[in-house]
């Protein structure tokens, strides 16, 4: 079983993996051991850098009993001798048990997976999928908010390119959550996104005015305005600072709001936010661990 | 009695109802674009009436048939074409083109970062979502491929 897009999943799979994932909980923790994995190796291969998909797989891994190896220094392997993803595959999949894979192409986890007999995780692909940041979201909002139903989810920011806010988009439709889309409208989300959601029998509403959707809503999904998407400097700088979500915004909201944010933030939240009740992005990452228990214990078995 | 705006053909293939605009495309997927394999007469309507429904092109190639391969890219810019093999002045064989499920090498992607688009021992593979008008995705990158015609391989 492979995991290169959250579609791969069906919803049954997806409450599993929720349910999972609760379960991973004290063990994500240190405060129960387990040895569900052990004698399994992990291969991650990370072709672009990433500090948190990394070391909650890595994390995740080790909690479960099993280890892991990697490709080094991309400069001394063999990557950058121009071997191909290909055949890196078929290397990689004889010394490991799964593979966790981050690259800059579209495509590059699909095309893994068809070249690996071992499952594999995608763990962002380009500009394309990233189901385990879905997943961990999804957790984050089920676990807190114990139903998506009726649920008043905003998402706020880069929802052309932010990777994340497209799956999780459908994802949530697909659980009946109502959506908000502030965006600028160079940066509004796709197209083909809305269709998405709208053929899954959602409404999503379309605005660039944030303080307007704030007091209905029940999740706030903040995402980073990235500056190498935009050809000039001035361009940047007229959007960045378009959304802040800090305590002055937030006294509009209800008391149960929570913000989450797949991080790394720059200024899109106010630090003075860490210490409200809002506050849930530290938890969303943690969060990261449990998920990717789940999906390795559900892909290589093993008992608890 | 038909009626011929261009000479009649003894043997050869008539490629009718295609979309219109899309002659020349199909004169490029048959190698006959800049005269290239031509070594016989090729003769092309364009934006003639239909007797089925509004306008369409045709293509007509004198002493040849098409190979499945040039048929099923045909299928991908015109879906309503069809296939008229004709022998000794008649229609001899007449086929429509088909569309299939899966489209395997016959395109590129169309989003220059896919995984397809660097040295990688795969073919570009697409699932067919609408067959008429075209909507091809690519199963790597999940990008819906844009201008078909522009990226046959
Ligand atoms: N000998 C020929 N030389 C050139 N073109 C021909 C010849 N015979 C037929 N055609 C062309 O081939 C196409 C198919 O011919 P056919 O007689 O089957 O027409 P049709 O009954 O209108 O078919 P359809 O239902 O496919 O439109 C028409 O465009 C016709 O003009
Ligand atoms: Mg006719
Ligand atoms: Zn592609």
């Amino acid at each position: 079983m492979d995991i290169v897009s959250i579609r791969d999943l069906s919803r049954e799979q997806i409450e599993e993996v929720m349910e999972r994932s609760e379960r991973m909980i004290p063990y994500a923790r240190g405060e129960k051991a387990s040895k569900a994995l052990d004698g399994k190796i992990l291969a991650t291969l990370f072709f672009e850098p990433s500090t948190r998909t990394r070391m909650s797989f890595e994390s995740a891994m080790m909690r479960l009993g099993g280890r892991i190896t990697d490709l080094g220094v991309p400069s001394m392997s063999s990557i950058s001798k121009g071997e191909s993803l290909a055949d890196t595959i078929r290397m990689v999949e004889v010394y490991s048990d799964i593979i966790v894979i981050r690259h800059p192409r579209e495509g590059a986890a699909r095309l893994a997976a068809r070249f690996s007999s071992k499952p594999v995780i995608n763990a962002g692909d380009g500009a394309g999928q990233h189901p385990t940041q879905t997943l961990l979201d999804l957790f984050t909002i089920k676990r807190i908010k114990k139903d998506f139903n009726k649920l008043n989810v905003v998402m706020v920011g880069d929802l052309k390119y932010g990777r994340t806010v497209h799956s999780l988009a459908e994802a949530l439709s697909s659980f009946g959550v109502e959506l908000t889309f502030v965006a600028p409208a160079a940066l509004q989300m796709p197209k083909e996104t809305v269709r998405q959601v709208e053929r899954m029998g959602g409404r999503p509403k379309l605005t660039n005015r944030l303080e307007e959707t704030i007091a209905d809503a029940d999740v706030l999904y903040v995402t980073r305005i990235q500056k190498e998407r935009f050809p000039d400097l001035a361009e940047y700088q007229k959007v960045a600072g378009m959304y802040r979500v800090d305590r002055r915004l937030l006294r509009e909201a209800k008391s149960d709001l929570i913000v989450l944010h797949p991080l790394p933030r720059v200024d899109e939240i106010d630090p003075e936010v860490d210490g409200t009740p809002h506050a849930k992005y530290f938890e969303q990452a943690f969060n990261g661990v449990p998920v990717r228990m789940a999906l390795l214990n559900l892909v290589l078995g093993g008992e608890l | 009695m038909k009626e011929f705006k261009v000479t009649p053909i003894r043997n050869g293939t008539v490629i009718d109802h295609i979309e219109c605009g899309m002659a020349l495309k199909v004169l490029r997927i048959i190698g006959m674009a800049d005269g290239g394999k031509a070594q016989s007469p090729v003769s092309v309507l364009m934006h003639v009436p239909s007797k089925k429904e509004g306008w369409k092109d045709v293509v007509k190639v004198e002493d040849r048939e098409l190979d499945p391969r040039e048929v099923d890219k045909i299928a991908l810019i015109a879906p309503k074409a069809t296939i008229n093999i004709i022998r000794d002045f008649n229609v001899a064989e007449k086929y429509n083109v088909k569309m299939p499920e899966r489209v395997v090498g016959k395109a590129r992607c169309s989003n220059p970062n896919c995984i397809t688009n660097q040295n990688e021992p795969v073919e570009p593979e697409f699932v067919v979502e609408s067959k008429n008008p075209p909507v091809l995705r690519c199963v790597y990158c999940d990008r819906q491929l844009d201008d078909i015609a522009g990226n046959l391989l």
